[in-house]
Formats: structure tokens, sequence, C-alpha cells
């Protein structure tokens, strides 16, 4: 009787036209630091919305979805200037909301991380790609969107590895984020037989990148650089920085392709992204927001659009029910990616396939074919179950 | 014992006689001279098939991204939703070229005819509406509003509930013809593309393509009532990718296109189960059985062939070289 009771309300609610009583309001906060990246390239200098923007687009999608199951979205934007305390930041805005997207360096992640230990809220990370954040600083209540490095570069080497293009001149930039990148690189090249014939150093030993004269420069400069390499394949640069690399492509001593930093880049989004219906994702963010897609757009849209997904699955917009079914084996999330997305249950990390763009067009999307996993091929791309070392808690 | 074998001997002769008379049968009487139209997404062309001949008898240049194609009632115009021109055409069976166009909303993909074939309404996936159009008036009736990105569109057999799927939003949305209002919304699994009603209206079937099931719906209830999931030995479950679905007449068997898993799942339409995978061409999109229900052709993508298989016999008995990109198939009612 009370099955039947309970299956016919349920059953009210579901057919029911117009629903009468308030919505249910899912607040999402988004925290970043204040300022953009510095760019070599004029054209791919960030917007002040970057990333933002992305989650903007995603309650609208929610909120589209939210009326026919009576919740409503909306979004709180809190940006840290040099000297704010993330920790004290995150926590202020955890009284407001149960989800904060996280668009922060890793240590700044970690510090909100451990504010919110004993809260409800839910983080998920947007923007830090460190491998370590899913590995020895693993924490349970973070949710991964971002890809990490390791991702990235093992996207990049299955590629290179397909076009037998095997023995790579590795460039490193000398910045800590640069090695960290160089690193990923160098376990891709070793896991799927690439070979790094030889290993330079770009010094950044400072400069403005926007001069009146610095074509003229840089076109001594880079040739230069890259001569007398052994033997090559492919230029791969580590250049997080944005120091070097898009000065390589066209200007290596020998003629050879760039990939890494510059030239064949591995990402999780870009403007030019059209297969599996993402012309509509790309043409309604271009309408609401006046510009393209980034991948860190592309990143928040993804966790906002993660926690409409869970609401509208779990009907409610509690953190604990919302962050269960995410972390459960009933999640999956369409991201215009071709297949379903799912977390990595041991660090909870959004496996996802990554684009390889040249700045104009997608060239591929990897995991490539014939690279092989018994679970997911998905988990070809960065540290797997064996060798994590996350431990949840 | 002489007496069998006198008897076997006449049953020889009489399956001969019956084959012979199967065969001139066959060969007499076109049983098969139906035309298929189908759409190539990136050729911007539609493909006319000869099911007599299995052949490409005309290629029909139509506008950009050419997907959602139907036969009007009549079968003498087809309709071919071009996405990227934001309209419809009309395509003019006798002339095979393209005539006229109908204003459908932003970019339109799916679409379904009304019963009587008056009333067309059409999915806009950029602006989260459905279209009312006038097919005599070529005018818009009007606009519903619906979840993020809709796709998939099938209307009741008696015409009253059209259901329309949202590909973001993860919904079957049931819509009243009536009123134009939603009256109520059905949640599935993710990017629902595809809806399809069993002619005795008892059931709604809709495909998710990144989910990976199809979705069995009671359209009394608004519910949910099982779930339909595909293994194939060999493949990862996220190459499974449900789109297209096509069911016979009599509501007993069912086909879906299993997108890049470059396979046709053979269901029984009673019991739910998976009977048998039949191999197509790469990435299979839609599907369209010819009026005789002898055979079913499928659209597959990625390999610009359409497949055609043997319904009774469950194979796949012909490949057809079409354009670029084959997406969506329609077959003129005799």
């Amino acid at each position: 009787m009370i099955r039947w009771l309970v299956a016919a309300i349920g059953l009210s609610v579901a057919a029911s036209p117009v629903l009468a009583a308030d919505p249910v309001e899912i607040g999402i906060g988004y925290l970043g630091r204040a300022g953009v990246k510095a760019k070599l390239s004029l054209v791919e200098l960030s917007a002040e919305n970057d990333g933002v923007a992305g989650a903007r687009l995603a309650i609208e999608d929610n909120n589209t979805t939210g009326k026919f199951l009576n919740q409503r979205f909306t979004l709180e934007e809190v940006r840290l200037n040099d000297n704010d305390d993330v920790a004290k930041a995150a926590t202020a805005l955890s009284e407001r909301t149960g989800f904060i997207i996280a668009d922060l360096p890793a240590d700044d992640l970690l510090k909100a991380a451990d504010a919110l230990r004993d809260r409800r809220t839910l983080l998920l990370n947007a923007g830090a790609i460190d491998d370590r954040l899913r590995e020895q600083d693993c924490r349970a209540n973070v949710i991964h969107v971002a890809p990490t490095r390791s991702m990235l570069a093992d996207a990049l080497a299955q590629y290179l590895v397909w076009k037998q293009w095997k023995r790579w001149l590795f460039v490193v930039g000398s910045h800590d984020q640069d090695k960290l990148y160089a690193d990923a690189l160098r376990r891709a090249a070793t896991r799927f037989g690439a070979k790094i014939v030889q290993e330079r150093t770009f010094e950044d030993t400072g400069g403005a990148r926007r001069t009146d004269s610095g074509v003229t420069l840089i076109q001594r400069q880079m040739p230069v650089f890259t001569q007398q390499a052994p033997a090559y394949d492919v230029l791969v640069a580590a250049d997080e920085s944005e120091v070097f690399a898009s000065y390589l492509p066209y200007r290596t001593w020998d003629p050879r392709p760039v990939a890494g930093s510059a030239g064949l880049v591995p990402t999780s989004w870009h403007a030019a992204q059209d297969q599996w219906g993402a012309i509509q994702i790309q043409n309604r963010f271009a309408k609401l927001n006046s510009r393209h897609m980034t991948a860190l757009d592309m990143q928040a849209w993804t966790a906002a659009r993660m926690i409409g997904e869970a609401a509208s699955r779990t009907k409610s917009g509690g953190p604990k029910a919302v962050s269960d079914f995410l972390k459960g084996p009933d999640f999956s999330i369409a991201a215009f990616k071709g297949r379903r997305l799912t977390l990595r249950d041991w660090n909870l990390q959004l496996r996802q396939p990554i684009l390889l763009v040249d700045g104009r067009m997608v060239v591929s999307v990897s995991p490539q074919e014939g690279f092989l996993h018994q679970v997911s091929e998905l988990d070809t791309l960065g540290v797997d179950r064996p060798e994590t070392k996350c431990r949840l808690q | 014992m002489q007496a069998a074998m006198k008897e076997d001997g006449l049953r020889t002769r009489l399956h001969c006689l019956l084959f012979g008379m199967a065969a001139w049968l066959a060969a007499a009487t076109p049983a098969s001279a139906f035309i298929a139209y189908v759409s190539n997404e990136k050729g911007n062309t539609v493909s006319v098939i000869d099911t007599n001949s299995w052949a490409v008898t005309k290629t029909i240049k139509v506008g950009q991204r050419p997907r959602g194609i139907e036969f009007t009632r009549d079968g003498k115009l087809v309709f071919v939703a071009v996405g990227d021109d934001d309209s419809i055409q009309v395509i003019d069976v006798a002339k095979q070229e393209v005539v006229d166009t109908l204003p459908s909303g932003p970019d339109p993909e799916l679409f379904a005819l009304d019963p009587d074939g008056k009333l067309l309404y059409v999915a806009n996936e950029n602006d989260n509406t459905v279209t009312i159009i006038d097919v005599e008036k070529r005018a818009r009736l009007g606009e519903i509003q619906v979840g993020v990105e809709p796709e998939g569109m099938a209307i009741s057999p008696d015409g009253k509930i059209l259901i329309n799927t949202s590909e973001t939003t993860n919904m079957a949305h049931f819509i009243d013809t009536a009123t134009r209002q939603i009256v109520a919304n059905v949640l599935v699994d993710a990017r629902p593309r595809f809806a399809e009603f069993k002619r005795d209206k008892s059931e709604v079937w809709v495909s998710s393509e990144i989910g990976g099931t199809v979705s069995v719906i009671d359209p009394e209830k608004r519910e949910v009532t099982d779930k339909i999931s595909f293994q194939i030995p060999g493949l990862r479950s996220e190459a499974i990718q449900p789109v297209g679905i096509g069911m016979t007449k009599d509501g007993k068997t069912a086909f879906v296109a299993l997108g890049p898993a470059n396979r046709v799942a053979v269901v029984d339409a009673t019991s739910h189960k998976v009977t048998k995978y039949l191999l197509v061409g790469q990435r299979v999109w839609h599907m369209a059985f010819t009026p005789d229900e002898k055979y079913l052709l499928v659209t597959n993508g990625v390999s610009n062939d359409v497949s055609v298989i043997d319904v009774a016999a469950q194979k796949v008995i012909k490949t057809i070289q079409v354009g670029e990109l084959p997406w969506g198939i329609t077959i003129a009612q005799p």
C-alpha cells in the first residue's frame, strides 16, 4: 500500500506540467584567482571570464532542464587577489553553496580542500592539471574535471607513436611547471615506445612577450637553438609558462613538426571541435559570451553540468546526495567527446578523450585506436589504478 | 518401401515446381521495387536508391548538412532538414529535385509528420524549441520550449502525443498536440537521440547514445518500465551507442542501430531481449523498412554506404555505396 502510494506520488510529480511549489535552489560557487595568464600569441590571450563563462552556460543548460524538475541553479563567482586567504574565501563561500568549482593553483586547491574537510561542500577542480592532486595529495572532497598533465602527455605520445614519429628532440622550459610537463612527457615516451634523442633546456632570461621588432630576432634565435640535433622526427616542447614554444614552428633548423606546448597541442577542448554534436555547445557558448570556448571554459561547463546531471538523477540539490551519485557506479556524463565520461573511483579523476589541435583544427582525438585497456581505453591516458599513489580519505 | 520412395519423388517434384513458381514470381513482379531516399550529411546530397536493383539511381543536390529525411504521406514529396541552412527543403519525387523550402527555425535535425500529414513538428537543436509547421501553407504555427538540444521526434499513432527527446537535458518530453503543452518529462540515459512508438501505442522506445541504452516507456504511465542494454564480446561498452530504432508493424521485432559498434541489434520487442547482433558498416545511424517489411535499410555514416538487412532471415545481404556520411533514410509507402 505504502509502495503504491509512493509510486502514485512520484507519478503525479512526474506527470504534472505545472509545478506549484517553489523550485529547489542549488547554489554553485566559482573560486578562482584574479588576473589572466600571460600568452605568447595575441590571439590566445585569455578572456577575463575564461572558465566562469563555461560555468555560466552550464547553469543556463541546467536551468532549462531544471524547469522540468523544479530545480533552479545559481552561480556565485569569487575572485582572489594575491594576498587573499584561499582557505577563508572557500569557507565563506561554502556557507552559501554546496558546491565550489575551483580554478586554483595546486597549493591553493589543497588549502581550500583541507579548509572544507569537515563541511559538506564538494570541490570540483576545473583548472589544476597537476598529477599530484590525484596521487599523493588526493582528497576525498575534490573531484577533478580538468585532465592531468600525464593524460595530456599520453594523448600526444599515442598519436606521435601512431604517426611513427618516435624520435623526439625534447626542449624543456626552465620553470617548475615546464619541468612537471616534461616529466609527464618523458613518462609517456617510455610508456608508448618513443625515444628522446636529445633534451635541451630553454632558459627563461626574462624579457617582454611583445616587442616591436620581435619576429626579426626570433627568426635568428630559433634555428640556432635547434641546430646540430641528432636525427629526429618531431620536436616536443614542454613550455607551460609560454616563454618559447610558440616561436618554434617553421623556425627549427631541420624541417620538422613541433608538438607539445606549440604546434600539435593536447587539450581537453578547442573552439574548432565540431564532432559529436559539439557544434551545438560551440554555438550556445558563442551566443552567450561572444567569443570562442576554451579548454578551461569546457572544464568549468562540465563541472557545473555534472552537478546538474547528479541533481536531476537524484532529484536532489543536497551536496551529500549529489556527491554520492557522482562518486557512485551510475554516474556518467555526456560532454561532446563521442563517449560517456566517468570518474576513476580511486582518485575521482574524470576520464576523458583528449583533443590534439593545431590551433585552427582538431587533428586527432586520443586515445588512439590500438591502445588497449582491460577496463576503459580512456585509462590508457594518465596514471592508472595499479600505479596510483592516491589513498582517498 | 516403394510407396515411400514414390512419395519422396513426388514431393521433390512438387518442391521443384513450387520453387520454380516462386522464382518466376520473384522475377516477374518486382516485389521490392521501392524507392529509398538517403541524406548524406557531409556530401550535401540525397541519394536515391531503387530497391529492385539495389543501386543508386540519382544523387540530388540539397542544402548544407542534410540529416532528418521523411516522405510525405502521399509519397509525392520528401522533406529533408538542412541544419546549417536553418531550413527544411522539399524534394519533388517526380522531378527528383529541390522545389521548395519550409521555414523550420534554427538548425533543424529531426522532425515528425502528424498522421494526417498536415503538420510537421521540427526539433531545433540550437534554441531548445520544437517548431510546428503547417505543411500546406508553408507557415510556422508556433513553437514549444523543450530541453537542451532537442533531437528525437516521434508522434503517437493517433497523433495525440508528440515525443521530443533533448540530448543534454536527457529527457523524453511528452507534448499534447492539441494544447501544444508539455504534459510529462521522463528522464532517460545520456544523450537521447531517437524515439519510436510501437504501432499499438503500448510502448515508446528512446535510444540514449552516450548512456548506451534504450529506455522502454509506458506512454500511459509516462515512466520508464524497462531498459535495454547491449553487450558485444570484444567491444568496450563506450563504443556501443544506440541511435536509430525500427520496429516491425506487428510490434514483435525491433532493430537498434548501435553507432560506432558497427552493428544493428535485433531485439525481441515483447521480452525486450537482444537476440542477435548484425554486423553492418561503420557508425550506423538510422534505418527504414521497405513497406512489405522484407528489407531493412540502414545508413552507415563513416563507411559511406547503406546495408540491406533481410528482415526474416536477420542477415545483411547487400551493401550499397551512397554519398559522403549518410545519415537519414526514408522509404515511400505504396
